[in-house]
């Protein structure tokens, strides 16, 4: 496979993510989209990582260059992990005081 | 010797500080020996210099370094020589004799302002003393402004009264704009010689060639600066307006020396003026026209101190002919009888003022002569010394300055002598007026009546002697003089008088002559006045001319017309249409803009989450194309 077809998935995923968030008022959806967006870009940076280091390997087969970008997934997984814990809980704290999961619900936090 | 000059002013700036800080503690004749004593002492030590400079020690002192910038250094220096010693002598002897006179005629003031009076009075003499013993113009401008200074504070010793403050606030800015020519000549003359220092300029436009455009706009502009001081036209209203101020203040400030700093400084810059001609020329022309406008006016004033400020301005347009026409010594000869006689005027004025309980209409008083023997005959000394009667000092400078005019050009003469009857002829008015004839005033006014105690009858006596003898000292050789002051100021005037040669000396028959001409014609006028005046004096309302003359020929009218009036509009239009619809239009408007942009923008905050990211990801999205495209 071609690195394009990696940046093509990775599109798609980002802007079915960006399209839910703009569309979608279920706070959960919500949150689900923008998990999709972050792990687009976690999928484009491996693949990025992983074309990096095999043109790093064919000039030189001990090289580590690339390497180091799918480490950084990994950190990327953990937080988002911590992440989704918070908003998970915010959603239902939000969801106890309203008996709602609709984002324009939330509005009323302006006044 | 020469190295106690710094002194002379110290002793006053002292006097200063002690009467205005202690103003209310010190009692009356404390302050009084403090104010007078400190000038004393200052008097001392001019005649001290004065005997060291006679003796051959002139030259320049220098204290400090004032101004120290690239390659301009303006030291803090003194510049004792012949000059700077007479008009030391004549500042504070005379200003002494006033300052005595003073603790008699303001006895009426309360503790405080009485302090307060004699701390101007000191502070004055101090700016006065700075200014004729600066080094360079700088030194000199300072003191040229803190007289200016001390004259407004004075003129407005009376604050509570707004006539007053108003001839105060007239006498600084008409003063103002005069210092505005002398500050542009010396930034002038540092961009041109790059120094202020007297010896510098003078030696460095020694070189330069006659009426050289630079020399000539540095000279009219310090001659500017000396129309505003000494009230030349037509920069001299404030003078007459001056009077509002205590009579002794009148004497001192406005009559005996403040007022002949224009003359001191033009003397001082003898060489600049020679070598400009046209300078010269102008500064003629403007003098003898002051003298012959002053002299009309003073012609049908009513106020005893009116008719003696006029007579002042009339006399610096006397030396300011002389100046012009390049009779240096002349003028400074006038400068210093002027001193003398003008003081006893005033002080007489004074003297009088205080018998009559501040009536100052000549119209009310007569007959003054049997109650106040004393002011009487020093006053009538006063006249005949003014009026240019033989041997009175005022003879002698007048005819020095007239004859170097003659010399000069004979229409001077002519208009000079035609000034000079009109002196004689209003200075008798006045005195007959006063002193001759019966009594008009009030029967409570003549109960009063009495002659001044001797603080003030004895600086008068002493003013009178030195009026009387003072022209002595310049006796020209015509009439079998040596003309003493002429061989003592001869080496400040030396440049000069190289450069000057006159191309025809006036023989001795011609002097004779012109001597004779116009004391003959003074004469006459004296006694015509005398003659008219003693019995009915005029009491009627003027008509015609008179009228006009009254007015001061309605020149306080024409400026308040052409400039007062017209400024006022102005700064009204630019209150009213630039200041309102511009400045606070454009403030305002601003203001109002923020405030509309804001509103509309706070739109935005809908509270709506996925309004807010959508905004987020155009926003991005116009970045990325940005980023791509552009």
């Amino acid at each position: 496979m071609t690195i394009q077809h990696y940046i093509f998935l990775s599109v798609a995923l980002f802007s079915i993510g960006i399209i839910g968030v703009l569309t979608r008022r279920n706070l959960i959806i919500i949150f689900m989209c923008v998990e999709l967006m972050l792990n687009s870009v976690n999928l484009l940076l491996v693949a990025f990582s992983k074309m990096h280091h095999l043109a790093a390997t064919a000039a030189d087969a001990a090289s580590k260059a690339g390497t180091d970008g799918q480490l950084f997934v990994f950190f990327i997984m953990v937080v988002a992990a911590a992440e989704v814990s918070v908003g998970l809980a915010i959603i239902v704290m939000m969801y106890r005081n309203t008996h709602s999961v609709d984002v324009n619900f939330l509005n009323r936090l302006k006044h | 010797m020469s190295k106690l000059v710094y002194l002379v002013p110290l002793f006053p700036l002292a006097g200063f500080l002690i009467n205005g800080l202690a103003r209310k503690r010190l009692s009356k004749s404390l302050t009084g020996i403090i104010g007078s004593g400190v000038i004393l002492a200052s008097f001392i030590v001019s005649i001290v210099l004065f005997y060291d400079v006679k003796a051959g020690h002139s030259g320049a002192v220098s204290l400090f370094d004032f101004i120290n910038t690239g390659t301009l250094k303006i030291p803090f220096a003194f510049q004792v020589d012949q000059l700077s010693s007479v008009f030391l002598l004549i500042i504070t002897g005379v200003g002494f004799l006033i300052h005595l006179y003073s603790t008699a005629y303001m006895h009426e003031e309360s503790n405080e302002h009485f302090a307060r009076y004699f701390a101007y009075l000191n502070l004055f003499v101090f700016s006065m003393l700075l200014l004729v013993l600066g080094g360079n113009y700088l030194i000199m401008f300072i003191g040229w402004e803190g007289v200016g200074l001390c004259s407004y504070l004075l003129i407005g010793y009376w604050f509570k009264n707004n006539d007053y403050t108003n001839a105060a606030k007239k006498a600084f800015i008409m003063n103002r704009i005069g210092d505005f020519g002398f500050l542009l000549a010396a930034f002038w003359m540092i961009q041109q010689f790059g120094s202020l220092t007297f010896a510098d300029v003078f030696s460095k436009a020694d070189g330069m060639k006659s009426n050289d455009m630079v020399l000539v706009g540095i000279t009219l502009l310090l001659f500017l600066g000396a129309a505003g001081k000494s009230a030349q036209i037509p920069l001299y209203t404030w003078l007459p307006d001056a009077m509002a101020g205590p009579t002794p203040v009148s004497a001192l400030i406005h009559a005996a020396t403040m007022v002949t700093a224009g003359i001191y400084m033009i003397a001082r810059s003898n060489i600049l003026y020679t070598l400009a001609p046209t300078t010269q020329g102008v500064v003629a022309a403007i003098g003898l026209a002051t003298a012959i406008l002053a002299a009309t006016i003073a012609l049908k004033q009513n106020d005893i101190k009116k008719v003696l400020a006029y007579s002042t301005v009339s006399q610096l347009g006397y030396m300011f002919l002389g100046l012009g026409v390049g009779a240096y010594t002349g003028a400074v000869f006038h400068v210093m009888t002027h001193a003398f006689f003008k003081a006893l005027l005033f002080l007489g004025a004074g003297s009088v003022i205080h018998a009559m309980h501040h009536e100052q209409d000549i119209r009310n008083m007569g007959g003054l002569k049997k109650h106040l023997p004393v002011t009487h005959w020093t006053f009538l000394i006063g006249c005949i010394a003014i009026a240019g009667i033989p041997p009175l000092s005022g003879f002698f400078s007048k005819d020095e300055i007239l004859a170097a005019a003659f010399s000069k050009n004979a229409v001077y003469w002519v208009v000079g002598v035609l000034g000079a009857i009109m002196t004689a002829f209003y200075m008798f008015r006045l005195y007959a007026t006063t002193f001759l004839g019966k009594f008009r005033g009030t029967h409570e006014q003549e109960h009063h009546l009495h002659e001044s105690p001797a603080a003030m009858t004895i600086p008068l006596i002493v003013l009178a002697i030195l009026s009387a003898v003072a022209g002595f000292v310049g006796v020209p050789a015509v009439l079998g003089g040596s003309h003493h002051l002429e061989h003592f100021l001869a080496p400040i005037f030396a440049g000069s008088v190289k450069k000057l040669q006159h191309a025809h000396h006036l023989d001795h028959n011609t002097e004779y002559m012109l001597m004779g001409a116009s004391v003959a014609l003074a004469a006459i006028a004296i006694l015509y006045a005398v003659s008219r005046f003693s019995k009915k004096p005029d009491l009627d309302e003027a008509t015609g001319l008179g009228k006009v003359l009254e007015n001061k020929w309605y020149v306080d009218e024409l400026y308040n017309n052409i400039i007062v009036k017209p400024l006022r509009n102005l700064s009204a239009f630019f209150n009213n249409v630039f200041e309102k619809m511009g400045v606070d239009g454009a403030v305002n408007g601003v203001g109002k803009l923020v405030n509309y942009g804001s509103r509309q923008l706070r739109l935005l905050q809908s509270g709506q989450v996925a309004a807010y990211i959508l905004m987020m990801v155009v926003a991005a999205l116009i970045l990325f194309i940005i980023q791509l495209f552009v």
